[in-house]
């Protein structure tokens, strides 16, 4: 679904990744852990259009979207969960899940998308009209990620779902991401709750200094004991 | 006893010069929160849509109301080009070229103005009645300018509430990068922006030559006054700029009716030169 090969990308003159190869089948999840600095923000920002390539190439489902202007990758099928979740704080629930919707194509979908959403997270729905400033951690996690399921997109980019939320809500979001799995979805996360994640994801990809180090399938790189050494602290 | 009834008269007065007001101070504000560049020039936007009314009014004998449309879009089409031309190339650098451009851009149109209209003061000469009220006052164009403005902006709440181009409005003034990962283009939303406060600034200048002559500089009538509401509000707070626009206008019209006319704009804008020291994020501004 997305490929990426001896992607290069970086911000003015520094670049922050390094031939990239890298590629999402469909309905898998994979994961690109990895510790801080190491460029997977930069990475997911890239696939969205928010950070020029400089060589190399990505494609969604074969169509190259190195000349696709960043507004126009979401009607290929990409939502993109940003990090630190970027909510519109001063806007109610339903308004932040309605900027999901926002482009032509998702439009006439914006009931059924909802009433989709409000059934995966219950809790939104008692809070819709809720200013999202004023939501927990957590229900900020599920509105963002409703947000970015409100254009029915095929592939989601999550970036570090679980940062900043205490040990109990961080359960809870990858339980949610599990649920998000279920209903069939093609999930490419990046994380550095290393352990966690590996549970839920198919395939990983480990990251350091902007290239890809190890990769493999998520229960073989658990058992790996250079990784457990270096990042899982066992 | 100083209550008396040119007291209410004053009140009343106040609040409804505030209304034009707000409405300028909506259609500043617009602009800022959306593109984030406050337009120093915008009440000679104003002037530009009152002379296009007298113009159409005057020489070419169009019905009023025609007028005003056309001002409307006159305006809201000067409003489109000035961002197309000026703002929109110089967008990624430092905000002070972008306010000196707004600020010359002011002095172009009151030059261009003087120069194509002379310094003449220029009426339309219309004589709408004055309404008396249990022995009060009330100015007939203060009042259908003070409605017309109420409605346009309950209008603009309901387009922003209710349109998914109004979300749109909202989201990016709250975060202008995240809103691309949603579809929005964000110059195609600053261009809408840029034209609808041109639009409320032609729509004031529709209110405001009901009651006032104009001149090339008018706008240093309205200007000053427009930008101390929102930055007292709370620049790109557009209920806290709706507010102040009424504290302002009460000050304005209650001083000049304890003291005298020119005393009511000295107090009000040392009233809002104080509140700068206490609160100079503005009365309901949060950002920094």
């Amino acid at each position: 679904m997305l490929e990426l090969n001896n992607l290069t990308a970086g911000y003015g003159s520094f670049q922050a990744l390094f031939s990239v190869n890298l590629e999402v089948k469909d309905g898998e999840a994979i994961a690109v852990i990895g510790p801080n600095g190491a460029g997977k923000t930069t990475l997911l920002r890239t696939i969205s259009g928010m950070l020029p390539v400089q060589s190399g190439n990505l494609s969604m489902e074969g169509t190259s979207l190195k000349d696709v202007p960043p507004y126009r990758i979401i009607d290929l099928g990409i939502a993109h969960v940003p990090e630190n979740r970027r909510l519109f704080p001063s806007m109610s629930i339903e308004d932040n899940l309605r900027m999901g919707a926002f482009t032509p194509n998702a439009r006439p979908h914006y009931e059924e998308r909802l009433d989709f959403i409000f059934n995966l997270f219950p809790r939104l729905k008692e809070r819709r009209s809720q200013i999202a400033g004023t939501l927990s951690g957590g229900e900020q996690q599920m509105c963002a990620i409703g947000r970015a399921l409100m254009s029915s997109p095929k592939l989601l980019l999550m970036d570090e779902p679980s940062a900043g939320l205490a040990p109990v809500i961080v359960n809870q979001v990858f339980q949610l991401v599990q649920q998000i799995r279920d209903q069939g979805l093609t999930v490419l996360i990046v994380e550095q709750n290393i352990e966690q994640v590996l549970q839920i994801v198919d395939r990983a990809y480990l990251m350091e200094v902007g290239s890809i180090k190890i990769s493999g399938k998520a229960g073989e790189l658990i058992q790996s004991e250079s990784l457990r050494k270096a990042y899982v602290g066992l | 006893m100083i209550f008396d009834i040119f007291l209410v008269e004053a009140i009343i007065n106040g609040i409804l010069f505030g209304g034009v007001l707000a409405l300028l101070a909506l259609g500043l504000n617009l602009v800022f929160g959306v593109v984030d560049v406050v337009w120093i020039c915008y009440a000679e936007l104003v002037m530009v849509g009152m002379y296009s009314i007298y113009w159409g009014n005057n020489h070419f004998g169009l019905p009023l109301v025609i007028c005003v449309v056309i001002a409307i879009f006159a305006v809201a089409l000067l409003g489109f080009l000035i961002h197309f031309l000026v703002i929109r190339p110089i967008l990624g650098t430092p905000p002070i070229n972008q306010l000196l451009v707004t600020g010359g851009l002011l002095f172009f149109m009151q030059s261009l103005a003087t120069l194509l209209f002379t310094g003449d003061f220029r009426n339309l000469g219309l004589h709408l009645p004055v309404l008396e009220l249990a022995e009060m006052y009330i100015s007939f164009s203060r009042l259908i300018a003070f409605v017309t403005a109420l409605l346009a902006m309950v209008a603009l709440y309901m387009f922003l509430k209710r349109t998914y181009l109004g979300a749109a409005i909202r989201a990016i003034s709250q975060d202008r990068e995240v809103v691309v990962l949603m579809g929005v283009n964000p110059q195609r939303v600053y261009l809408v922006a840029s034209a609808l406060g041109g639009g409320l600034a032609g729509l004031g200048a529709a209110l405001l030559i009901l009651q006032y002559d104009v001149h090339p500089l008018i706008g240093i009538s309205f200007g000053p006054i427009t930008f101390m509401i929102c930055v007292l509000g709370g620049l790109g707070n557009m209920i806290g700029g709706f507010i102040a626009a009424f504290v302002m206008s009460q000050l304005i019209s209650l001083g000049g009716f304890f003291l005298e006319t020119e005393w009511g704009y000295v107090i009000a804008f040392v009233f809002f030169i104080i509140m700068m020291f206490i609160r100079p994020q503005g009365l309901f501004g949060n950002r920094s």
